[in-house]
């Protein structure tokens, strides 16, 4: 869909969201920022890919109960199953990233300020392509102690 | 000190689904404008047209098509687009041009004739456009981010849905007093209760729906004003028309991730309060010297953070002015006297003049049944995508 914004070919665990670091002031940018720095007190440094933090803390959430209009890729002979959106807050990055939820996660699922990890997904898929993506979903609870 | 302007004419064409074309709502709203005024088109030495799209030709247009619908007279003319600031910065292009002594007097027109449901990118495969990526790659509506500002100020500060349902019931209430306005009305929490969610946790009724439409102001010098008879006219005093700045730390629209704060703090304020803190600035006034605001109530929920942005209440109490009543017609410093876009609707180009319209016939008193008595000052408050910060100080 739009190239470099994750790593591919990767597994579940180390998928990542790329964005781009300023070599000179730090800031960080997504979408990737390959051209110029944002930062009006910054002379601008060399932009250098980052991968961005793969958990973070919801800023907010909400779902989509109509379908979004084209260039959203849906099939209209499908009934519409709602998906859930979800704002996150990347602490290292001081950033927020909007993106979807993992796929049957409902906003009842989620609370502002609970901890989530992004996660690949698809968009999207025909006969011939399948458009993927990034998902946000919560962090799996600590594993209970093994019991023999 | 930049001195005031003249509002010397409003004028609207009534807002709703009429099927119509924007030039020809445009044309009505510019003549009821002139007629208002008291002067002739061919007396305008400045168009300034506020763009949308015009079907059959893959461009923004407003100011010629204006200028054409209404007689070639060879006046300067002016087109902009700033999306929904686009109506402020056609009324501060004009404000510009008459305090700089380019023309005397200006037609300021914006008209729609919006796509029903939810607004969408222009065609085309478009990666480099934010606002097509966003579709492209998340299916992010207007109305999610509408939910994701409402859903955070409920985990914020306790808002509830019945306060956000309290905001249309205002504005309903106000809007059926308003020839203007598409929707005229009343409507119940229950009503706003029983309509189908949008945008968790948002309703149909709290989010306001596309119209057609179109608002016109004819500006002058304050000399042209007292030559054609108006010794005391509505002022403008002042508009902002300001960016952000870096970095812009809440999430917006159509943006998929905020400015990182990495390098800079962000500024304690938000983008929407320096809004009106620069025009605030500009005119010398305060939130203390407001009779009526106009915000822009995109959503029920955005209404409350605009009290907050507008220095109405602190952060976080939005909801309770509402509750109190303070913001209704008959209260402290009533918002959104006109019935707001949720009686109205949107029409992109139009709606920060109609707010202008609504400012000037309240501060002239005549407003009919909605008029807020005694009204001396008053605010617009909007805001564009892609930064476009869109505030209007007028005065009487």
């Amino acid at each position: 869909m739009v190239a470099g914004w994750f790593t591919v070919d990767t597994d579940q665990e180390d998928f990542r969201l790329l964005g781009t670091r300023c070599s000179a002031c730090a800031s960080v940018f997504f979408p990737r920022q390959d051209a110029f720095c944002r930062n009006p007190a910054c002379q601008g440094g060399e932009p250098a890919e980052v991968p961005l933090s793969k958990r973070g803390r919801v800023w907010s959430y909400t779902d989509s109960r109509y379908r979004p209009p084209a260039p959203y890729m849906s099939d209209p002979a499908v009934a519409w199953v709602p998906y859930t959106l979800v704002a996150v807050e990347l602490a290292a990055e001081g950033i927020v990233v909007l993106g979807q939820a993992a796929p049957g996660l409902t906003t009842a699922d989620l609370v502002v300020g609970m901890e989530v990890e992004v996660v690949p997904g698809v968009l999207h898929e025909d006969a011939e392509t399948a458009w993927t993506t990034w998902h946000w979903q919560p962090v799996p609870a600590a594993p209970a102690e093994v019991r023999s | 000190m930049t001195g005031d302007v003249a509002v010397l004419g409003a004028g609207m064409h009534p807002w709703g689904k009429w099927g119509r074309s924007f030039v020809e709502y445009g044309t009505v709203a510019a003549r009821a404008a002139l007629a208002d005024a008291g002067i002739g088109w061919q007396e305008v030495q400045s168009v300034v047209g506020a763009d949308t799209v015009r079907g059959g030709y893959p461009g923004y247009v407003a100011g010629a098509t204006f200028a054409q619908a209404l007689g070639w007279q060879g006046a300067r003319v002016t087109s902009v687009y700033a999306a929904c600031a686009s109506g402020a910065q056609a009324v501060n292009t004009a404000r510009a041009q008459i305090l700089s002594g380019m023309a005397d007097v200006a037609l300021v027109v914006g008209a729609d004739a919006a796509p029903k449901g939810f607004f969408a990118p222009v065609g085309g495969d478009r990666p480099d456009d934010p606002d097509w990526l966003r579709f492209r790659v998340l299916g992010a509506t207007n109305p999610a981010y509408f939910g994701l500002y409402a859903r955070r100020r409920m985990a914020l500060y306790g808002d509830t849905v019945e306060d956000f349902g309290q905001v249309k019931v205002k504005n309903a209430a106000a809007g059926a007093l308003n020839p203007n306005a598409r929707y005229r009305r009343a409507v119940t929490a229950e009503d706003v209760a029983a309509s189908a969610v949008v945008a968790d946790p948002l309703r149909l009724l709290d989010i306001c729906a596309t119209s057609d439409g179109a608002a016109a102001l004819v500006l002058c010098s304050m000399e042209f004003a007292r030559r054609h008879g108006a010794a005391n006219p509505v002022r403008i005093r002042a508009v902002s028309t300001v960016t952000p700045t870096f970095p812009k730390a809440v999430l917006d629209l159509p943006d998929i991730a905020t400015d990182s704060t990495v390098a800079v703090a962000p500024s304690p304020d938000s983008f929407r309060a320096s809004i009106a803190g620069a025009a605030y600035e500009e005119a010398g006034v305060g939130p203390g010297d407001l009779s009526l605001a106009e915000v822009y109530d995109l959503s029920t929920a955005l209404e409350l953070e605009w009290y907050e942005d507008i220095g109405l209440c602190g952060t976080g109490e939005g909801a309770k002015l509402v509750q109190e009543g303070a913001t209704a017609l008959g209260g402290r410093i009533p918002v959104n006297a006109s019935g707001g876009l949720a009686s109205f609707g949107e029409a992109v180009p139009a709606q920060a003049i109609a707010q202008v319209c609504e400012l000037t016939w309240q501060l002239r008193g005549t407003a009919g049944e909605r008029q807020v008595p005694g009204a001396r000052v008053g605010l617009t408050a909007n805001q564009g995508l892609f930064g476009h910060g869109s505030s209007v100080i007028a005065v009487r």
